[in-house]
Parts: C-alpha cells; sequence; structure tokens
C-alpha cells in the first residue's frame, strides 16, 4: 500500500512539504499513506469522518477538539499539506534548529506553537482568551464525573487565578505562555516520528 | 526495624572492635583488616583481655563500691561516641555551609572533617587505628544506602531511561575498566610509572575497581544542585547499577587474578563473561524474588503494624546478604529489591508505617552516608598506606577524567539517535563531570589481596586521591560549572493547576496525534505488560483493599470531608463564634450533600478505613502524600494558617485524581510496568467514549434537520461486504473484537439499533438511563463548532461499529480497524437506506 500511496505523492510536493515542515523524505511518504489509508473517500482530503474513524479518539477525552485543530477556520476537508502541517507542531526539537538563523521564521514545531496549538484547543471562539467557560468545557472533558459543577467551577477560578495576570478573569495567549514557562512544553508536547 | 538496628549496633561494635584506640594493637588492626567480620571481633576480645589495665582490675580485693569498667562497654561506647561525632560533623558541616560557605558539597566538607579528626587521632597515637573497613562498609554501610536510594527511586523516571541507565551502567563501566587499565598498562610498559610490580590483568582488576562512579558521593552533590531530573536519574540510575557491575567486573577480574595470566584461555573468558551476566541477572531477579516476597508479607501485616515497616529492612537486608551468600550481585539485588516491592508495600501498608519507613531509611542511609565520608576523609590520615607514583597517580587520574568523558560522549551519541529527547550537550558535559568515585571504589580496593597484588598499597592510595580529586575538586566545581554552562534546572515544584491540567492535556494530545499518525502497535507489548500487572500482579500482591482504593473516590471524600471540618473549625475560631458563612472558595462545597444521599451506607466504613485509603493513591508521590495529608486525628489548630494551603492541595488532589489518565503515558514511558498500571480504567474509558459519543450526538441532533443523507463513500466494495455482513444484524463485529469489549456496548447502544437514526426517541432515551452519570444530566457545554455542526452525524449502526474498538484497550491496528470500518461503513449505508424506506 505504501509504494502505491507515496507514487500518487509528487515530488515537488514533498520538497515543500518538507520545507515547510522539517519533516524527512521517508516520514513524508509514510504518513502520506497513513493519510492515504484515512481518507476513506480518496478525494486527497480528509473530512471530520475520517479522523472520527480512528478508534482510539473516541476514548480521547480531548479526541473532538484535537480533531478541530486540524480544520482551518471554516473548512471542513484536510489535505496532504494541511495535514502535515499540523503533525509538524509534535516534531520534537532538534539540537540544530534550535541556533537556526532567526530569518527564517519560527518552525512549526518552536516552543510558542506548541503552545499555541496546545493554547487553541481552549480556546473555542478564537478569540485568543481562554474564557472561564471556555476552561469549564475543558474541564468537565478532561475529568471524571466525580466532580460536581461546583467543585470544578473552583478549579476553574482558581486556575484562572493562577494564570490572569491583568485581572480580566480570562487568560490570555501570553499569560498562557508566562504560567507554563517552567514545563518542558518542548518534550512534552513532541512525539516521535518514524524515520 | 529491630532487626537492622541490631545489626547496625553488632557491626559497630565488631568494627570498633578490630579498630581499637589504643596504640599497641594497631598492628593487630592491620591483621584484622584481612580477617573476617568475626574473626577480627575474637580478635579483639583477646586484646581487650591482655590488656594491661584489666589485669589490674583483677587484682582489686574487696568490694568495691562503684567501679570503673570501661573496658566493659569500650566497644559499644567507642562506636556510638563515632557516630556523635558523625553526628556532630554533619551538623557542624550543615551549619558551616549554611552561613559560611555554600560552594563545597557536603561530602567533600565531611572528607576535610575527616582529615582533621584523622589527624588528632592519630597525633594521639601515632598511627591511624580508626579505619573504614571493608566488611564494615559493604556489610553495615552500603547496603542502607542502596535500599534507601531504591526504594524512593522516581520509578516513572527510571523506567522511562532505563535504557539509557542500563547502557551507561553495563557498556560505561566496561568501556572505563577497559580503557584506563589499558592505558594504565600501556604507559607502564612505556616505562613511565618506573619500577612496579603490576601485571596486565591486575591493571585491569584496577581498571574495573576505579570504573564506578559512586551513588553516594553522586547523590550527595546532584542533590545540592538540583539539576533536571533526566539528567539526575541519568547519573544517579547508572550511579546506582555500575556499582552492581562493577563490583562483578571487579570479581571476574579478581578471579582471573587468581588464576594467573598464563592459565588463561578463551575458554575462561569466555566463562568470566558468562559469570559476568549470570552474577549481574542472578542478583538482579534474586532482588525481585524479595520484593514479592516483601509484598506478599506486608499483604497480612494488619495487625502488627507496630513492626511491619521493620520488614522492609529486615527483607531488604536479607536480599543483600542472600545475593552475598550465592556470590551474585548484592547491590543489583537490593537495589531491585528496593524499586520493586515499593508500589505494593506503599499500597499495602498502614500510612503510619510508610512514614516510618521513609524517616527511618533517611535516617539510615543519611548517617551511613556521613559515617562513610568521614572515615574516608579519617582512613587518609595512616602513613603505612601511602606509597607514591607520581606517573601511576596521575596518569590514573588523567585516564579516570579523559575516559569518562569519552564514554559519556561516545554512549550518548549511541543513544540520542533513539531518544526522543536527545540528551543535550551541555547535560552530557555534567554527566562526564559528574563522575565522581566514591567510598566502593575505596573499599573495593582495600579488598584486594595483598599476596596476589603486591602494589596493593599504591592501588589504595591511588583510589583515595581520585576519590578525593572528584569528591571534593569535581565536587566544589560542579556548582559554578551547573551554573556558567545554564543546564537546565530542577523544574520549581510548586505545582500549579494549570499547569497540572496543561500536562493532562499535552498527553491527551500526543495520544491522539500517535493514533491519528497510526503509530499503534509498537508498544502493545507495553499495554499487554499493563494489564498484565494490573490483573495479575496486583492482584496477588495488594491489598484488595488496596486495590479497591484505586477508585479514588472515597479516599477524595474523606480528605475534603477532614478539610472541611478543619476549615470550619479554624474559621468559626477567627470569627469568634461558630456561626459563619464555610467559605466556598474551597473546593469542597457541595461534598456532604452528595456524600449523604450517595455513600450514606458505605459511610460509616469509610470513616473507619479511612487510614488505608489514604495510601495508594500515586505511588511514585508517596512523599508528597505523606506531607500533604493532614493528620487525620487532629483537627490542627493550626489549620487557620494552613488555610490557603490546603485549599490548594485539595483543589490539586482533586484534579489529579479526576484527571482522566490518557494513554500516553503508557506509550511513552515503555517500562514503567509497575507505575501506571492503573491508568487504563475500564470504567473511564467507557466513560469518555460515551461522552464523546454524546457530543458527536448532539453536534448531529442540533443539526440533523438540515443535513443531507449520507455522502456516498465506498460504492466498490459493496457487493463483497453485504455478504459479509447480514443487513441489520449487528454481530458482525463480534468475531473480531471479542465478548468481552462487546459486552461494554450495552450500556446504551440498546437505544441506539434498535431507535435508528432518523427516529428522535432514542435521544431521550440516552438522558434516562437509570444509572446516568452527571454529566448525561447537565446540558454539555461542548458547543460543536460550526463546522462539525455542518458534518454529516453519526449513525447509530456507526456508533455500533465504533464501540467495541474504543472500549477495547488491547492493541488495534489501526490500520486493520481502518479496514473493517469500511465493510461497516457499507453496512451502515444499507440500514440507513432501510430506513429511509420505512
Amino acid at each position: 500500500m505504501g509504494s502505491r500511496a507515496s507514487s500518487l505523492l509528487r515530488e515537488e510536493d514533498i520538497e515543500e512539504i518538507k520545507k515547510e515542515t522539517g519533516f524527512s523524505h521517508s516520514q513524508i511518504t509514510r504518513l502520506y499513506s497513513r493519510f492515504h489509508s484515512l481518507d476513506k473517500g480518496e478525494n486527497g482530503a480528509l473530512s471530520r469522518e475520517d479522523f472520527q474513524r480512528i478508534p482510539e479518539l473516541a476514548i480521547n477525552p480531548l479526541g473532538d477538539r484535537i480533531i478541530n485543530a486540524f480544520f482551518p477556520e471554516g473548512e471542513d476537508q484536510v489535505n496532504f499539506r494541511g495535514f502535515m502541517r499540523t503533525l509538524a507542531h509534535f516534531r520534537p526539537v532538534e539540537d540544530n534548529e534550535k541556533n537556526k538563523d532567526p530569518t527564517s521564521g519560527e518552525p512549526l514545531n518552536s516552543r510558542a506553537n506548541k503552545l499555541l496549538f496546545a493554547f487553541r484547543l481552549y480556546d473555542l471562539d478564537r478569540d485568543d482568551k481562554i474564557s472561564r467557560d471556555e476552561l469549564l468545557q475543558v474541564l468537565r472533558m478532561m475529568v471524571g464525573v466525580n466532580i460536581s459543577d461546583e467543585q470544578l467551577g473552583s478549579i476553574a477560578d482558581r486556575t484562572i487565578q493562577e494564570a490572569d495576570t491583568n485581572g480580566d478573569m480570562s487568560i490570555s495567549f501570553s499569560e498562557f505562555t508566562k504560567v507554563l514557562e517552567k514545563v518542558d512544553v518542548e518534550q512534552k508536547m513532541s512525539i516521535r516520528f518514524l524515520h | 526495624m529491630n532487626f537492622e538496628n541490631d545489626c547496625r549496633f553488632k557491626r559497630k561494635l565488631t568494627k570498633r572492635g578490630n579498630c581499637n584506640t589504643l596504640s599497641h594493637q594497631g598492628l593487630q588492626d592491620k591483621q584484622a583488616e584481612q580477617n573476617s567480620v568475626k574473626d577480627s571481633y575474637t580478635t579483639h576480645n583477646e586484646s581487650v583481655f591482655q590488656n594491661p589495665h584489666h589485669q589490674q582490675e583483677e587484682n582489686l580485693t574487696g568490694l568495691p563500691i562503684v567501679t570503673f569498667k570501661w573496658h566493659h562497654v569500650e566497644t559499644p561506647y567507642l562506636v556510638i561516641i563515632w557516630v556523635f561525632v558523625a553526628g556532630l560533623a554533619k551538623l557542624s558541616v550543615v551549619e558551616l555551609n549554611h552561613h559560611v560557605i555554600s560552594v563545597v558539597p557536603e561530602s567533600g566538607l565531611l572528607i576535610i572533617l575527616g582529615f582533621i579528626l584523622g589527624g588528632i587521632v592519630w597525633g594521639a597515637d601515632r598511627a591511624q587505628t580508626f579505619k573504614l573497613l571493608p566488611p564494615t562498609f559493604f556489610y553495615y554501610l552500603l547496603p542502607q544506602i542502596i535500599l534507601d536510594a531504591s526504594y524512593f527511586m522516581p520509578n516513572k523516571l527510571f523506567f522511562s531511561n532505563l535504557g539509557a541507565i542500563l547502557i551507561y551502567a553495563i557498556f560505561g563501566t566496561c568501556w572505563n575498566a577497559a580503557t584506563v587499565g589499558l592505558s594504565l598498562w600501556g604507559c607502564y610498559e612505556a616505562g613511565v610509572m618506573g619500577n612496579l610490580d603490576i601485571g596486565l590483568l591486575q591493571f585491569l582488576l584496577f581498571g574495573s575497581l576505579i570504573a564506578a562512579v559512586d551513588p553516594v558521593a553522586v547523590i550527595a552533590v546532584f542533590e545540592e544542585v538540583h539539576v533536571n531530573e533526566v539528567l539526575f536519574i541519568l547519573v544517579f540510575g547508572e550511579s546506582l547499577l555500575n556499582d552492581g557491575v562493577t563490583v562483578v567486573l571487579y570479581n571476574v577480574f579478581d578471579a582471573f587474578v587468581a588464576l594467573g595470566g598464563p592459565r588463561i584461555d578463551a575458554a575462561e573468558i569466555f566463562k568470566g563473561i558468562f559469570s559476568f551476566v549470570v552474577v549481574a541477572f542472578g542478583g538482579s531477579f534474586l532482588g525481585i524474588g524479595f520484593a514479592i516476597l516483601l509484598s506478599l508479607l506486608t499483604r497480612c501485616t494488619k495487625h502488627i503494624q507496630i513492626i511491619e515497616a521493620g520488614f522492609v529492612f529486615v527483607v531488604g537486608y536479607l536480599a543483600y546478604l542472600t545475593a552475598e551468600m550465592l556470590s551474585l550481585s548484592a547491590i543489583l539485588s537490593i537495589t531491585f529489591c528496593g524499586i520493586c516491592c515499593q508500589k505494593y508495600v506503599n499500597a499495602n501498608m498502614d500510612e503510619k508505617s510508610v512514614t516510618t519507613v521513609r524517616h527511618a531509611m533517611k535516617l539510615l542511609a543519611n548517617g551511613s552516608e556521613t559515617m562513610i565520608f568521614l572515615f574516608l576523609g579519617v582512613t587518609a590520615i595512616d602513613t603505612e598506606i601511602w606509597v607514591w607514583n607520581t606517573g601511576f597517580i596521575l596518569l590514573t587520574l588523567l585516564f579516570v577524567f579523559i575516559y569518562r568523558i569519552i564514554g559519556t560522549f561516545l554512549f550518548t551519541w549511541m543513544l540520542n539517535k533513539f531518544r526522543l529527547v536527545p540528551i543535550e550537550v551541555i547535560d552530557q558535559v555534567v554527566m562526564s563531570y559528574g563522575g565522581l568515585r566514591g567510598a566502593v571504589a575505596y573499599g573495593l580496593a582495600a579488598l584486594l589481596d595483598e599476596d596476589k597484588i603486591p602494589e596493593k598499597n599504591l592501588m589504595i592510595s591511588t583510589t583515595l586521591i581520585v576519590v578525593y580529586f572528584t569528591v571534593i575538586l569535581q565536587g566544589i566545581t560542579m556548582k559554578p560549572l551547573v551554573q556558567w554552562l545554564k543546564v537546565k534546572r530542577a523544574a520549581h515544584s510548586d505545582l500549579k493547576l494549570i499547569e497540572k491540567l496543561n500536562n493532562r492535556a499535552f498527553d491527551h494530545i500526543l495520544a491522539a496525534v500517535e493514533d491519528i499518525c497510526g503509530r499503534i502497535g509498537d508498544n502493545w507489548w507495553t499495554r499487554g505488560w499493563n494489564r498484565f500487572e494490573e490483573n495479575y500482579i496486583s492482584w496477588l500482591l495488594m491489598k484488595p483493599k488496596a486495590r479497591k482504593n484505586r477508585d479514588y473516590l472515597f479516599s477524595i471524600f474523606h480528605k475534603l470531608n477532614l478539610e472541611d471540618a478543619i476549615n470550619y473549625v479554624s474559621e468559626g475560631e477567627r470569627q469568634g463564634s461558630l456561626a459563619f458563612s464555610r467559605s466556598d472558595e474551597a473546593a469542597n462545597v457541595d461534598f456532604k450533600k452528595q456524600f449523604g444521599s450517595e455513600f450514606a451506607d458505605v459511610m460509616p466504613n469509610i470513616m473507619v478505613d479511612m487510614s488505608n485509603y489514604e495510601l495508594g493513591i500515586e505511588h511514585f508521590s508517596v512523599t508528597s502524600i505523606v506531607k500533604d495529608t493532614i493528620p487525620s486525628v487532629s483537627l490542627d489548630i493550626h489549620g487557620q494558617d494552613r488555610k490557603n494551603a490546603m485549599d490548594d492541595i485539595n483543589a490539586h488532589h482533586l484534579l489529579q485524581q479526576h484527571l482522566y489518565r490518557s494513554r500516553k503515558h503508557q506509550h511513552r514511558h515503555k517500562y514503567s510496568r509497575s507505575h501506571f498500571s492503573i491508568n487504563q480504567n475500564e470504567d473511564e474509558v467507557q466513560e469518555i467514549f460515551q461522552r464523546t459519543m454524546r457530543s458527536r450526538l448532539e453536534s448531529f441532533k442540533s443539526t440533523k434537520m438540515g443535513v443531507n443523507p449520507a455522502k456516498k463513500i465506498t460504492k466498490h466494495h459493496k457487493k463483497e461486504l453485504t455478504h459479509k455482513m447480514p443487513n441489520g444484524h449487528p454481530d458482525g463485529t463480534g468475531h473480531l473484537y471479542g465478548d468481552e469489549e462487546v459486552e461494554g456496548l450495552c450500556v446504551f447502544l440498546p437505544h441506539l439499533i434498535e431507535a435508528g437514526i432518523e427516529n428522535p426517541v432514542f435521544l431521550p432515551d440516552m438522558d434516562s438511563p437509570t444509572h446516568s452519570p452527571p454529566w448525561l444530566m447537565e446540558t454539555e457545554a461542548v458547543a460543536p463548532s460550526q463546522r462539525a455542526q455542518r458534518r454529516l452525524p453519526w449513525t447509530p449502526n456507526r456508533l455500533r461499529r465504533l464501540a467495541p474498538m474504543r472500549i477495547s484497550t488491547c492493541s488495534t491496528d489501526s490500520f486493520l480497524m481502518a479496514d473493517v470500518s469500511l465493510t461497516l461503513e457499507e453496512h451502515e449505508e444499507h440500514s440507513q437506506t432501510d430506513h429511509v424506506e420505512m
């Protein structure tokens, strides 16, 4: 399957994706064959259903949020390029990339972008703020049923208090970055893609 | 505990027994050094009786009212005096460190203090009569340090880095031993060292004893420096395991030396390698065996809670001695005993016993550590052992240092090819620089047989120099180096809720991304192990109560209850009356109501047995839990001051207990077998699944009227699939997923399967199952995005199809799944058409 799938991928596409995402050639072809096998419509793009068909995502409390993260604003299809762009957030930060000259723009797997990805999961309305309601929704998704709403509410309040520096009772991205500055995001938001 | 104390006591008896202060016994003591502990003890006894004072006493006539019987108590008295001195030394060192110099690590200061004390003794006696003797060290001082280190080993971290640690410990040590030995031999052959009576084998033997990085020294230095946890576990784990490896290597070379050069052939070398493997792994397995024994034992010590803590020490020490008896690696044995038993023992034992173990273990280990460093210093002040050979000593220092660096970089380079997060160059520098040698090397050097190794004293003095050099000089420079290199320090430990929340969120995200990438299967055996561990090992080794406690609900209720009471009282006191409104800031607002209604019947039991529930919460965090737990008996009068802190703990705890665990943990920490067993909770999986499905249904519900029929996705498979999957019959999945998984469906599937997609009736049905969890009752706030709303909703048959897969926790090949879903989708299309027709 792999060879057939990768043959559908044009060399120049691979090159472009490589440049944009930093994945290696073999990683791209490998992921393309995965993409292809997910793409039941065989139209070169994934729909939400295609993602939802992955069984493990249904037992992932954030599964649907993460699926949403693959889709650009207002669209319901994601092509291979976009798919790779999202996955590129999770590439481990490599040594030689740290010292890269800053002019070439921030790579997708930078700390800030990794954090932004996480931030967007909370920020449903994309106003660049996590409101108490948005936080509550995510909390509700992530905790068991044994916590009452009041308890959860107080947890949400405390969480916001921890991060909120300007007193608007919501967490902006800069506050989010600040409060997580001690967390090893580079490591915690990376997976090892097979070479 | 008692036994252990007893041992310690006896040990000191014997130890001081053969290092008496009296100068005329110096010679005897030197002999005693060579003998076993028991022998030396007798030697000493004889010397006591030959003592002139003693004879004088016997000449007394008449009835003395009070006699001065120094010699009755001499040995224990000296022991205790030295312990006392060591305690004072520690105290003064710590004080000094606080106020005057924070640059010299404690261990270095202790050695220096040892120099001074040794100088005093030497000044009085003209000979060093107190020494660190190998039997004392190996039988009585070392075990508790190793046990302490392994028992409190952060298992998760250790096992997730086990590969690297093993590589460093085994290959790194062999590398060090071989290169140092060979290089020294080469230099010797080149004539740098003058005339020495050392052969190649002796050089290798020396290389092996000097190869070990000493855990005692490493912990002492690195704990003060606070480097990041991965670096710490690498250095620490390596030093712990390579001690075992060194001893084994040492024994192999020792045997070779005894055998003599000419008689060593390929077969002997092969036997040497084989014995290396047997000794190392045999020791490890023996330790695991004792860990099982200990865990089983603590299962049934409920009625002797006072002494159950002692079993940990006794069995640990037994593991050590048994391995020694069987000539297996004692250090590895006690290490693995400690690492493997911690989870079960902590879960089984009473909370108070856990605290006892913790404190006693720290006390013993810290005490031993102090004694060791002090005596490493004292030992130095002895003219007898010092043999100076500039070439040999300087070259050893150089090679030890250089090959440590080369070895670290070499093995790290290899490891980095496989590591998710490569070990950075800076960390590698610190690792190489952290190659502190310590008492193990000295102990092994002192164990050398002078008959076989004529240059024993040179080796001892060289070892001592290396130890002093590394512990004092490298120890002093370590902190500035770490600062200068800007090594990543350990993260601040004041946990924030948001960090906790996000860490868990990150795990979920990674798990999802891995699933999307289809990287399932490479860790299937880890998951298999976890299931096995959960189902069988925990069942065997853990009390039923401790296992039940994995449902954290009860312990949380208890905690909340307690804290509520404390808050209540202290708040009332503050306001001068008990009529006050409770602070709704605390995360415990509603619990009484719930507690009353839902758990009224279980409540008495809970209240009685609560102390047990406090325990097995998160096994690695025993320390923090013990710290955080409010003592269940007293309503603390300081509750007021601690209120905020408690609120935090409270909320943290709530969150920690209730955040869904991510499969990611199991994915990532390949070796965390003992640790993350409890993650994959079937209920939890089902809960999440139902919730996901519900939210997907919600998004459907809100849009179903405006949606077009399913877009045709798979046309070409239609024919071949229909016969595989009889129309409208849900059993098609049974053969694929097994019965137990299908059972998981029954919670809500009946509604769905019967109802069909166009039938709105099933939706209300969903909301009123008898055991409806809160989230089904409440309107869930998860607003599906607009795009999601436009999507085609899930049909019931799709749900059915998904369900068994979700509930399965065993490995699933998603490619296979994908293919299966084709099949099912086909089928679903059919049923949908059916509905339309109806």
